[in-house]
């Protein structure tokens, strides 16, 4: 199995420039994504990974060989696609033992192989009926069978749940989550839903207009956003921007919002201008007493939790608590926020500004 | 605005009961959800209602008055489909206006102008009112067929998965919109999907469908708190219910079959020990996969995340919710 190691990898298409320099490092066995909007130039990265694309600059390393020049199949990465591309006239043996046959290897070794597979995936009943016939679900569990029986250093995924329905598509991904543990081989999975990435990954690279905004794991993600970017499109309902104009002090742990006093981490830069204050729906409580005042606007019902929707005079705010929580639309209440979990951003550049919170995670890919 | 009552509803399609004896009320200036997978005839119920479907038995009354020989037009519902159906060589006001513009209605320009202006505004396509319909992209189509049945002032709204096309970002805008367009104007809307976090969160009431057959219908907090099956049960919340052997953990009755445990109605520190096989860090909560005896169940970590995977961990159900053999809530267990 294998490391990837991707530096200042960038793509042009004419004028365009679809990945920027971008530079993140795979460690062998991680379970990875790459997530974005559409048309961030997570798909082209993948691409490029898998030889389906050749980059305009950069390297890429796998197990400390330079690949990026080399045709696809010299890498020995397999790729499963978003459409299930199966050959529609053969069996589901013969599309599982296709890339085997290819290589000239032995039927016998073939079929065992097979076999091995299928187990694995659970489609052991399934060998020989006509792919036509098949699920959803299934169709991926094939495909992806297609992938593995190579025993390649490692997988690209590109959206691979992408078409199915909700319900199906959380089991799918709790399946391919608990096969990836079994067989502990790199995987780099492309993506643009974020819970999807939350739950599986082990290290995200979000991507935004063609540049890495931040790479780290989920929880650093969450927590400590490089920019305003990631912390928006982390997260649902997303974080709450509180734009100010005021400035921060290094070393201060206070922050004046026009005349409301808010606590935050302790502040390791100077910043002055139009700024921001994040805080994510979770790290505000609602009481009676307080500065910051705000009435209730909606009310939407979680089970566990409630997101209550809350106009102040810093715009709309919402605060996830507890369902237990009596909360009526039209209630006068006070907001207050969890000052650990806060981070602040200059609105200009977009870029969190560094604190006790965040220090050390805000290294860009 | 007014009530719809249907009574021993029923429909087929050849040999295939689509609707079996569906009995609901839907109440004046209610917002009722159809909760249910693919099949289980959501959609259908809103098309024996809305006249584009013929009923075989039963009856729908709306505002009183039994409507099943009356023809769509007759019945005064406003209908959104799925798949936005736009008029693509008209103006984004023109598609707006076209219902009220219908010679049975017979509206004013003033007040045709006043009405699109202020439905436009509600879906912010202000800015396109003058686009061609086919200049916009999916998501402003669809606000355009949402707001050419709220431009018209009917008995009843009838959505089809209005917001199952649009990204999750403007899912997620549009369904707090709607839900505040429906109370302000105290309007009856009937609303068709499979996502559950649009049912728990629009609903006043939602109505649970299995094969046909309304099989709870209630508040969602009634739903989700107190289901009475494990059908039911397993309609609502995210991460699923787990549902584990009733002899898992001791001190349930014998008539116990399985326990319905939610992710949250766990305590840690005392009855079963587990083994956590993977922790999820979602941000606003922690998901651990547990092993209990060959069963794998998802709970939620409490605060501080203690565990990490490949550790153990002892787990007690608080409050889980019992069945029988066959599937039902067992009452006051």
């Amino acid at each position: 199995m294998a490391e990837i190691v991707v530096n200042n990898l960038r793509k042009d298409f004419g004028d365009f420039t679809a990945v920027q320099e971008s530079s993140f490092t795979i460690a062998d066995g991680e379970f990875f994504m790459l997530l974005g909007p559409s048309g961030c130039g997570k798909t082209t990265t993948l691409r490029m990974i898998a030889g389906l694309e050749l980059p305009s600059a950069g390297e890429i390393y796998l197990d400390g060989e330079e690949i990026s020049q080399l045709p696809p199949s010299q890498r020995d990465i397999a790729f499963v696609f978003q459409m299930f591309a199966l050959y529609p006239h053969m069996n589901v043996r013969r599309n599982i033992s296709y890339p085997l046959v290819s290589q000239g290897m032995k039927r016998r070794d073939v079929r065992a192989k097979v076999a091995e597979v299928a187990k694995i995936l659970g489609i052991e009943d399934m060998l020989d009926k006509p792919v036509g016939g098949l699920s959803g679900g299934d169709r991926q569990r094939v495909a992806l069978g297609r992938a593995i029986v190579r025993e390649p250093k490692a997988f690209m995924m590109d959206e691979p749940l992408g078409a199915l329905d909700a319900e199906f598509r959380e089991h799918m991904s709790e399946e391919l989550r608990a096969l990836h543990d079994r067989m502990g081989a790199t995987t780099v999975y492309v993506t643009h839903d974020q819970l999807e990435a939350m739950q599986m990954g082990d290290k995200i690279v979000v991507m935004n207009n063609a540049v890495v905004e931040q790479f780290g794991t989920p929880q650093d993600i969450y927590n400590k956003p490089a920019t305003l970017f990631v912390a928006d499109f982390i997260g649902s309902p997303s974080m709450n921007f509180l734009d100010f104009n005021g400035a921060v002090t290094s070393g201060a742990s206070v922050v004046s919002l026009a005349d409301l006093s808010v606590e935050v981490p302790t502040q390791l830069e100077d910043k002055s201008g139009a700024l921001v204050l994040g805080v994510r729906p979770e790290h505000v409580t609602l009481r009676d007493q307080g500065d910051l005042r705000a009435e209730v606007l909606a009310v939407e019902y979680l089970g566990t939790t409630q997101i209550v929707v809350l106009q102040s005079v810093f715009g709309e705010i919402k605060a996830r608590v507890d369902a237990v929580q009596t909360v009526a639309v039209g209630d006068q209440v006070a907001l207050h926020f969890r000052s650990d979990t806060i981070t602040l951003f200059d609105r200009a550049t977009g870029a969190a500004i560094r604190s006790s919170l965040n220090d050390g995670a805000l290294a860009h890919g | 605005m007014a009530e719809v009552i249907i009574e021993k509803l029923y429909k087929s399609f050849g040999k295939t009961a689509a609707i079996v004896d569906m009995d609901m009320t839907i109440e004046d200036g209610s917002l009722v959800v159809l909760l249910g997978p693919t099949g289980a005839g959501k959609t259908t119920t809103l098309r024996l209602i809305s006249g584009l479907e013929k009923i075989d038995s039963g009856s729908v009354s709306i505002d009183g008055r039994v409507v099943n020989e009356e023809t769509p037009a007759q019945r005064d519902v406003a209908m959104v489909f799925q798949q936005y159906s736009l008029y693509p060589h008209l103006s984004v006001r023109d598609n707006l206006a076209f219902p009220l513009r219908s010679p049975i209605l017979n509206t004013e320009k003033r007040e045709i102008e006043r009405k699109v202006n202020e439905v436009a505004e509600i879906l912010h396509i202000t800015s396109k009112l003058d686009n061609r319909a086919t200049e916009l992209s999916g998501g402003e189509m669809q606000r355009v067929s949402i707001g050419r049945a709220l431009v018209r002032d009917p008995a009843i709204y009838l959505m089809d998965e209005p917001l199952s096309s649009l990204d999750a970002r403007l899912r997620a805008d549009l369904r707090i919109e709607l839900k505040r367009i429906q109370s302000e104007l105290g309007s009856t809307l009937l609303y068709v999907t499979h996502d559950q976090i649009e049912a728990m969160t629009m609903a006043t009431h939602v109505g649970v469908l299995q094969e046909g057959r309304l099989v709870q219908f209630g508040t969602p907090r009634e739903i989700y708190e107190n289901p009475n099956s494990i059908y039911v049960a397993g309609r609502l919340g995210l991460p699923r219910i787990n549902i584990l052997p009733g002899d898992l953990f001791s001190g349930l009755g014998s008539e116990v079959d399985t326990i319905g445990l939610r992710a949250e109605h766990v305590e840690y520190g005392a009855g079963q020990t587990a083994s956590v096989k993977r922790v999820e860090h979602l941000g606003d909560q922690t998901r651990l996969h547990l092993d209990l005896r060959g069963h794998s169940l998802t709970v939620l970590s409490p605060a501080g995340d203690p565990y990490t995977a490949g550790t153990t961990v002892k787990i007690q159900p608080v409050n889980p919710l019992c069945f029988d053999v066959s599937g039902n809530r067992i009452a006051g267990a």
